[in-house]
């Protein structure tokens, strides 16, 4: 699987981007400051529902804003590796997929790495800030299993979310125009995942757990850190298995992909 | 023992749906047929001219030989392997220079593309280093190493990228429409190099142009494909005996003139009451510069130009002759 050729050529690319991208300082960190304020006003929105109420799904502020602060990273580091995969329709628009085509590396892996973009890391900021203005607070008892949650949970949502941007990408080759697409699936996910998921009614919060496991990047393992019991369908007890519904999204995506490039190059689906 | 063809056609056919409003409800479906039965195959070392006006199936076999698209029916081998499905295997072997399409980084510099390519083909370092400086020094790209692709001229960039498309040494080299856009100097440049390069390794060079002189200078065989059928498959000679190749010569003269008679070329036509006339000539029994200096001879010649021969003139040509 580890395929050495691939490592240096991706080392280069990304290297060779990253260098680029620093080499405009204050573009860089524009861009950074950007994506620093996209995740702030994200939170905003959870912020100014406090402001009205005292308990929202269940949680008080600093229980959702733990929702938020793991989902979100969760979500920056799938952005930092995946969010390239919605110019899917550019490059179809442009024929650039077919230069890709004749290269020896799967397609999937050079899209990805095709526009690597250093400051999408900004996002990864905003939730480790409000993570560790937080923890403090929640007096949580540090045990074994906390810290295993509290380590595992943004890298199984980080897998989660990769899996709904690869699978927005394999359905863009059957969208005439699918950014929109994307984006609404993606970010709309991305959404889900940062809310209590017991303020989504009910069938959608059964679609974002079982189909798309929205609510597993952050809400389920939220609430086994913090003790509390889940919503109706939502037993918090399945948010140890958070691991098992990334790999069932990754199955999915894996399907969504094949049947992608299988449209692209007439195999049928 | 006979050499497997290098690419193989077998009555392969691709066709597309097109699907079209017809009312509020119904919709049409048309089939076209892209490519309809093409049976050829290419030796191991051959240089092929693939030719057909716009539309007529080149680009749509160049995927399927290339593993980008799936054949509807028919079978297509290269390189010995199923394209599609092999795809990364094939890759190795082929290098392919879509003309209108950038297989470089753009934001990169040439020479961060050339290394990735080399990583990517799995060169070691040493062998994509020394392959990478012959192709740059006969290229003539080493003053451009350093600069992003974006802020090269497209003559520089497509050098750029028949160097990328042969940093792994492929066996066969598939250019689509390489010197569309060029000026002459760099059109002559490119070829220059292909037929060395093509001297010393023996690459099968399979190529698409819409320019006679590409296939004049670069190629010995000639398909040409019209609505997705072979019209045509043989050596150049035999396709110069069947269809004229003949270079068009148009002068401007000073004023209204009879009919140009020249012994070297024939007069084909004249506009504006013969202020400016077309005067044919074959390029293998003269030259353009014979051609004027006998007009010359007649009248002051004010400005004129050179016109090769258009493939949608070859092609009818064909038809009109079988």
């Amino acid at each position: 699987m580890a395929d050495l050729s691939a490592i240096e050529a991706h080392r280069i690319l990304i290297g060779s981007r990253i260098r680029s991208q620093l080499a405009y300082r204050t573009s860089f960190w524009l861009n950074v400051a950007t994506s620093v304020a996209v995740g702030l006003v994200e939170f905003l929105e959870i912020y100014a529902i406090f402001a009205n109420v005292s308990v929202f799904g269940g949680l008080d502020l600093r229980q959702s804003a733990l929702v938020f602060a793991l989902a979100n990273m969760g979500f920056a580091l799938a952005d930092v590796i995946f969010g390239q995969l919605d110019t899917i329709p550019t490059y179809l628009r442009l024929g650039r997929l077919e230069v890709l085509l004749v290269r020896p590396m799967p397609l999937l892996l050079q899209l990805i790495t095709a526009d690597f973009q250093l400051r999408r890391l900004g996002r990864l900021v905003v939730g480790v800030v409000i993570i560790f203005v937080v923890l403090p607070g929640l007096d949580l008892g540090y045990t074994a299993s906390t810290i295993y949650l509290l380590v595992i949970t943004p890298l199984v949502g980080a897998a989660i979310y990769g899996a709904f941007f690869v699978t927005a990408g394999g359905l863009q080759f059957f969208l005439i125009d699918g950014a929109e697409f994307t984006a609404a699936f993606v970010y709309g996910g991305g959404y889900a995942g940062q809310l209590p998921g017991s303020v989504l009614i009910t069938p959608i919060r059964i679609l974002f757990t079982f189909v798309f496991p929205a609510t597993l990047t952050a809400y389920l393992p939220s609430l086994l850190i913090m003790g509390l019991p889940g919503p109706e369908f939502l037993p918090a007890w399945l948010g140890w298995f958070a691991p098992v519904f990334a790999l069932w999204a990754g199955a999915l995506a894996w399907l969504a992909w094949r049947a992608g490039v299988r449209r692209f190059t007439g195999a049928g689906g | 023992m006979i050499a497997e063809p290098i690419v193989q056609f077998e009555d392969l056919c691709r066709s597309f749906t097109i699907r079209r409003k017809a009312g509020r409800l119904r919709r049409h479906a048309k089939i076209v047929h892209a490519v309809d039965g093409i049976t050829a195959s290419i030796q191991p070392g051959e240089a092929v001219g693939y030719i057909g006006a716009n539309g007529a199936g080149k680009s749509t076999t160049i995927k399927m030989l290339t593993g980008i698209l799936v054949p509807t029916s028919g079978r297509v081998r290269t390189c010995g392997y199923d394209p599609v499905p092999q795809r990364r295997q094939l890759a190795r072997e082929i290098g392919v220079v879509f003309g209108q399409r950038s297989q470089l980084w753009w934001d990169l510099p040439l020479r961060d593309s050339f290394r990735i390519l080399g990583a990517l083909h799995r060169l070691s370092t040493g062998e994509a280093t020394a392959r990478t400086e012959q192709l740059v020094d006969r290229l003539g790209l080493a003053d451009l190493l350093d600069t992003p692709v974006r802020q090269l001229s497209l003559g520089e960039r497509m050098r750029g990228e028949v160097a990328a498309a042969l940093v792994h040494r492929p066996r066969l080299l598939v250019l689509d429409e390489p010197t569309i856009g060029l000026d002459m100097i760099s059109k002559e440049r490119l070829r220059h190099f292909l037929i060395a390069e093509r001297a010393e390794f023996g690459t099968t060079l399979l190529l698409t142009t819409h320019d006679m002189g590409d296939i004049e200078r670069l190629c010995e065989r000639v398909l040409v494909i019209d609505r997705g059928r072979l019209a045509f498959d043989g050596t150049l000679p035999s396709l110069a005996e069947r269809v004229a190749l003949q270079r068009v010569l148009v002068v401007d003269l000073p004023e209204p003139s009879p009919d140009l008679q020249v012994s070297q070329a024939s007069h084909i036509g004249s506009d504006l009451d013969g202020q400016r006339q077309r005067l044919a000539f074959s390029p293998k029994e003269t030259t353009a510069a014979r051609v004027l200096a006998e007009v010359s001879a007649v009248t002051e010649v004010v400005d004129l130009t050179l016109q090769e021969p258009a493939i949608e003139d070859i092609v009818r040509t064909l038809y009109g002759v079988a």
